[in-house]
């Protein structure tokens, strides 16, 4: 990996017919990184994260993600990040133990390193007893720290959540952010899209995507001193207020 | 009369292993012309509670009233008079704009150009893509084309389910631009939000988690409720200084809120000096130490942890 820069990206462009969903966002994330990927509805950010996923072709530009060049080693990309979304996680039909065992299957986990990864997520998630218990029947705040363990089962170098935190109880959400940082000091690279403004504030940097440009990345505190503006919150609706496009 | 009155509710889903108690056993009530905010993260019940009140689930036990109808007998009466927007778009995808506001207003028998001053707002910045089909709007379109659906026959109360969840910043303070100038109408509005800073929108909140309710009261009420003092801590290693913190025997809770973390000591003095010492043990320099009023967020981790 070119200088321990996870992601690399380099006027990457995404164009649907006349619209420009994303256009020419440069930018590099940093091994070990929390980085927050912020934007309106419509701003441009699915779009970027697909392309960054290797799930779609840029129009122009270029981007490596975990080193590997996004137009032509978008396979090992995928073997090499985890992903998250509120819409995508689990297999609510399978239980705690199945769903765990089926994706460490899928990034190519053997039976060994199954059954000691399993024991480790059980443990760490204070899930003992539970592991027969179907998905759809636990409550959000535990499928979401659950679709996030799964989703780093393999230790990828990157994880992309998308709104990882959506409507649970403000608790859940900090022990969430507690797993977050627990992974982030294991060297995993962390790629995060939030509508939560005061978890901008965890992230080591921010981008705020506005009509498909990146319009601002620094730190928050170095944002707020640029924008001045004491917090996240108010950086946000300073620039986003300006969009013309909307979701 | 109170616009809504709800008597001990209970509802419960599902049976033998697998049951859930949607709502245990909740009250309270609305005033006419208030905004009254149901405030909990998902699966607190308010999906349920927003269902029965607007006659589209019976409740197990307890009474409901909805502008003097009560939500059994009179269903028929309270569907004449109430709006209500579901936590999932769930207009006539195939349908255009237009079409979709006629429907539902021949449905409700309403006159568009009678009642169309209501709507003028909403329906005005969608008004130009009227040929639309509306599976085919953004999704801050369809939130507008909702709104106005529910308004179109002049409700009495309007029930709002999560409407703001999943918009990001600038959309939702837009969004409660425009329940200010229906509030201004004279409508009633029950709105559900997991959002914690939206309470203090409302003119009334009641904070609910896990089928019960929490508090009932004025933003600001609830917020006078929280009786200790809370201190919001920063150091140079935040992580760190939340476990340092969370070690001392004398501290009830830390929590993180962005830039700062928000402390509780188990007793109600002025901890301050307290804090001094467990900051200086664990060697953190840039400190800084500042007595702050409680948000609604701090007030119902308080109460979460009560329970």
């Amino acid at each position: 990996m070119e200088n321990d820069k996870v992601i690399t990206a380099n006027e990457l462009t995404k164009k649907f017919g006349d619209f420009t969903a994303v256009d020419k966002i440069s930018f590099e994330v940093n091994k070990g990184e929390i980085f927050g990927f912020l934007g309106a509805n419509g701003a441009g950010k699915t779009t970027a994260i697909r392309m960054l996923c290797g799930l779609s072709m840029p129009t122009s530009g270029a981007a490596t993600v975990a080193g590997f060049d996004i137009y032509k080693q978008n396979e090992l990309i995928k073997k090499s990040i985890g992903y998250m979304s509120q819409k995508f996680s689990l297999y609510e039909d399978l239980t705690i133990k199945e769903n765990i065992r089926f994706y460490s299957g899928i990034y190519g986990l053997n039976d060994q390193q199954i059954k000691k990864k399993t024991q480790s997520l059980v443990e760490q998630l204070r899930l003992e007893g539970e592991e027969k218990t179907l998905v759809r029947s636990l409550p959000l705040g535990w499928k979401q720290k659950l679709a996030f363990s799964i989703a780093i089962v393999h230790d990828p170098a990157i994880v992309f959540l998308d709104e990882p935190t959506g409507s649970v109880d403000p608790i859940t959400r900090r022990e969430f952010w507690t797993l977050i940082y627990e992974a982030s000091a294991r060297g995993i690279t962390i790629f995060v899209t939030t509508h939560y403004m005061d978890e901008a504030e965890y992230c080591n940097r921010v981008s705020i995507m506005v009509d498909g440009r990146i319009d601002a990345l620094d730190s928050p505190a170095n944002l707020q001193k640029k924008y001045s503006a004491s917090s996240m919150d108010e950086v946000f609706l300073h620039l986003a207020r300006k969009a013309v496009r909307s979701e | 009369m109170p616009a809504v009155v709800v008597e001990n509710m209970v509802k419960t889903y599902g049976a033998k292993k697998s049951v859930t108690d949607a709502l245990k056993g909740i009250s309270f009530s609305v005033n006419k012309g208030e905004i009254f905010g149901i405030i909990g993260p998902d699966g607190a019940g308010k999906t349920t509670l927003f269902r029965i009140l607007t006659t589209l689930l019976l409740a197990d036990k307890g009474k409901a009233f909805v502008d003097g109808f009560e939500v059994v007998k009179e269903y028929k009466e309270i569907r004449n008079k109430v709006g209500y927007m579901p936590g999932k778009f769930s207009l006539y995808q195939d349908l255009t704009v237009q079409e979709n506001l006629e429907f539902f207003a021949s449905i409700f028998g309403a006159n568009i150009n009678q009642n169309y001053e209501l709507i003028k707002d909403i329906y005005g910045q969608i008004a130009p893509f009227k040929d639309r089909k509306a599976g085919q709007l953004s999704g801050g379109m369809k939130q507008k084309l909702a709104l106005s659906c529910a308004l179109i026959h002049r409700p009495t109360v309007l029930f709002l389910d999560e409407p703001t969840t999943g918009v990001d910043a600038v959309s939702r303070k837009e969004f409660w631009e425009m329940l200010y100038r229906l509030k201004e109408q004279g409508i009633t509005i029950l709105v559900s939000t997991a959002y914690m800073d939206e309470a203090r929108l409302c003119d009334r909140v009641a904070l609910i988690q896990k089928g019960e309710i929490l508090s009932i009261n004025t933003p600001e009420g609830i917020i006078d409720e929280f009786k200790k003092p809370l201190w919001a801590v920063k150091a140079d290693e935040m992580f760190s200084l939340m476990n340092t913190i969370l070690a001392d025997p004398l501290v009830e809770s830390c929590y993180s809120f962005g830039q700062y973390h928000h402390v509780v000591f188990k007793s109600h003095k002025n901890n301050k000096e307290e804090l001094e010492k467990i900051t200086a043990k664990g060697d953190f320099s840039e400190v800084e130490i500042h007595a702050i009023k409680p948000g609604i967020e701090d007030c119902f981790m308080a109460l979460m942890a009560n329970r």
